[in-house]
């Protein structure tokens, strides 16, 4: 599968999202990412940002609307289909979900196992990240023995090991001190400038406006791109109809 | 088809431990059913053979001893003349009376009873002897002869066999539908236990395949160890039937040793058991995989 630099690598056209008979957590979600860009998502809490990352990442199906990653309308694409596609999106899940009988080293091989790389790659790259991100002595320790920021990085690492070509990150400094989140930032930085598609959803204010990249802003469902060229539909926003009546 | 490691933890899961001993059980039971059919095969042949190359003649009992001994020379004379037949034997009263013995019991005594002459003739092999002409012959010259080639007992004998045969082979069917059962119960419950690990390994951009080899290999393995246990448990119990069956001393009854065929096919059931759990593993993750995302 190539990727044609000029398509959008994400897109997002209308999409609608509703947990069962529930009201829609995401509304006309409308957007498209270029290969190769950064966004924060930001907004409160409530706002649909896991939501959002979770139809990324193919956990979800939209209840309405279009969502095509790497060109494909995911709607049609067979169930077959679907695992290459992720195999391409790492995913660092806020709440890590790391395998806890498996130890932090094959947590964070498991993409590449999965990928079907040889076992000599997956023991130079699993130990070179995990010594990266500060866990070279902690190889073999099962997640339930490591902190929650140790965690984090065993998340992180896991995610990005592949080389995904989008990564998706759910508050990935939450539970990291300053010294450590910047250096993970940095980790994803250096990815992104390898090409790789970079949304990182957080609530820290500081931290996205110190890093300069743009941003989505999602607030109640609506979806508003702030400081990039990506194409954002225009959230009508119940304000907005408030004023027209 | 098989994972060299497994990333789902299903070695912890209790269900892991019940099911050898299930397999083990269905197994013993397996085998003891297919015991069962190979030896009534065994025998069907063997008193289908023994007995289709043989002939029993009966002298009814005449008013006086002397009249019967010169009906049996008639007898003995006319088989004699005929080609068909390798060797005959008048059977003696004390053999007759063993084989009333159980129901007369040992007080009855050849003067009591008015005992049939029974000469056993054994015919030649491949011999086509025409009974029937044979039995004419006789009742021309000796009245109250009758002939009995064992025809009649022969196909009610080996029609109750194959009967029996038939109910041995549906136990091995059920047996067979109650291995697929639990494993379905297993791997269905396995795969609701480790939903979220499941769910990682999807998102991660694992292939059904991928989670369905792990069962599967859990279950060829699972399979393999509880056929083995009981194959373990069947074989004492096969050669204990084996030697309370060579100590009777009947003469109806065959030998019904189990051949070394006999024991090849019963050491590959365990195989076979531990196939199908391995299959139903890999299909039954495959179809509940197919209905998540």
């Amino acid at each position: 599968m190539t990727i044609d630099e000029n398509e959008a690598i994400v897109k997002f056209e209308n999409v609608g999202l509703r947990y069962g008979l529930g009201p829609e957590v995401l509304q006309d979600v409308t957007f498209s990412l270029a290969p190769g860009s950064f966004h924060f998502l930001v907004g409160p809490s409530g706002a649909g940002k896991s939501s959002l990352l979770k139809l990324i990442y193919l956990a979800l199906k939209p209840s309405r609307g279009l969502i095509s990653l790497f060109g494909r309308d995911i709607a049609t694409t067979s169930r077959r289909d679907l695992p290459p596609i992720r195999r391409r999106v790492g995913v660092v899940f806020q709440e890590f979900r790391l395998l806890n009988h498996l130890s932090a080293f094959d947590n964070v091989a498991l993409p590449l196992r999965i990928a079907g790389a040889k076992k000599s790659e997956i023991q130079k790259h699993v130990v070179e990240l995990l010594s990266w991100v500060g866990l070279k002595d902690h190889l073999d320790a099962r997640p339930p023995t490591l902190s929650g920021g140790q965690q984090q990085r065993v998340s992180i690492a896991r995610a990005v090991i592949a080389r995904p070509k989008i990564l998706l990150a759910d508050e990935p400094t939450g539970n990291v001190d300053d010294p450590m989140g910047m250096r993970l930032m940095h980790l994803f930085e250096e990815l992104n400038k390898l090409g790789t598609t970079v949304i990182i959803a957080t609530h820290n204010n500081m931290m996205v406006e110190k890093m300069g990249y743009p941003k989505m802003h999602l607030d109640e469902g609506w979806l508003e791109m702030v400081g990039d060229g990506s194409m954002s539909a225009p959230a009508p926003r119940q304000t907005d109809f408030e004023g027209l009546i | 088809m098989f994972a060299r490691r497994s990333d789902l933890p299903l070695d912890k899961d209790a269900l892991s431990r019940f099911l050898p001993w299930l397999i083990a059980f269905m197994v013993f039971l397996a085998v003891m059913a297919m015991a069962g059919v190979l030896v009534l095969n065994t025998v069907a042949a063997r008193w289908d053979r023994g007995v289709s190359g043989t002939l029993t003649v009966q002298i009814i009992p005449a008013e006086n001893a002397v009249d019967d001994d010169a009906r049996l020379q008639t007898v003995l004379k006319i088989l004699t003349e005929t080609p068909e037949i390798e060797r005959f034997e008048t059977l003696g009263d004390d053999k007759l009376l063993a084989l009333l013995e159980p129901w007369l019991g040992t007080s009855a005594g050849a003067k009591d009873l008015p005992l049939p002459r029974l000469v056993d003739v054994e015919l030649k092999s491949g011999a086509k002897l025409d009974i029937d002409a044979l039995s004419r012959r006789m009742e021309a010259r000796v009245p109250g002869v009758s002939i009995d080639d064992h025809s009649i007992w022969l196909n009610r004998l080996v029609r109750l066999i194959r009967t029996v045969e038939g109910l041995a082979s549906l136990v091995l069917v059920f047996i067979a539908l109650s291995t697929i059962g639990t494993v379905v119960f297993t791997t269905r419950t396995g795969l609701a236990l480790h939903r979220n690990a499941i769910e990682v390994l999807h998102f991660i951009g694992a292939q059904d395949s991928y989670v369905a080899a792990q069962f599967a290999s859990r279950a060829l393995t699972l399979g393999l160890k509880g056929g083995v246990i009981g194959l373990f448990l069947a074989v004492p119990s096969l050669l204990g039937i084996g030697v309370m069956a060579a100590k009777m001393e009947s003469g109806l009854l065959p030998d019904i040793t189990l051949g070394a065929v006999h024991w090849s096919a019963l050491a590959g059931l365990p195989i076979i058991v531990a196939l199908i759990a391995m299959l139903t593993a890999r299909i039954t993750v495959m179809k509940t995989l197919a209905r998540m995302l």
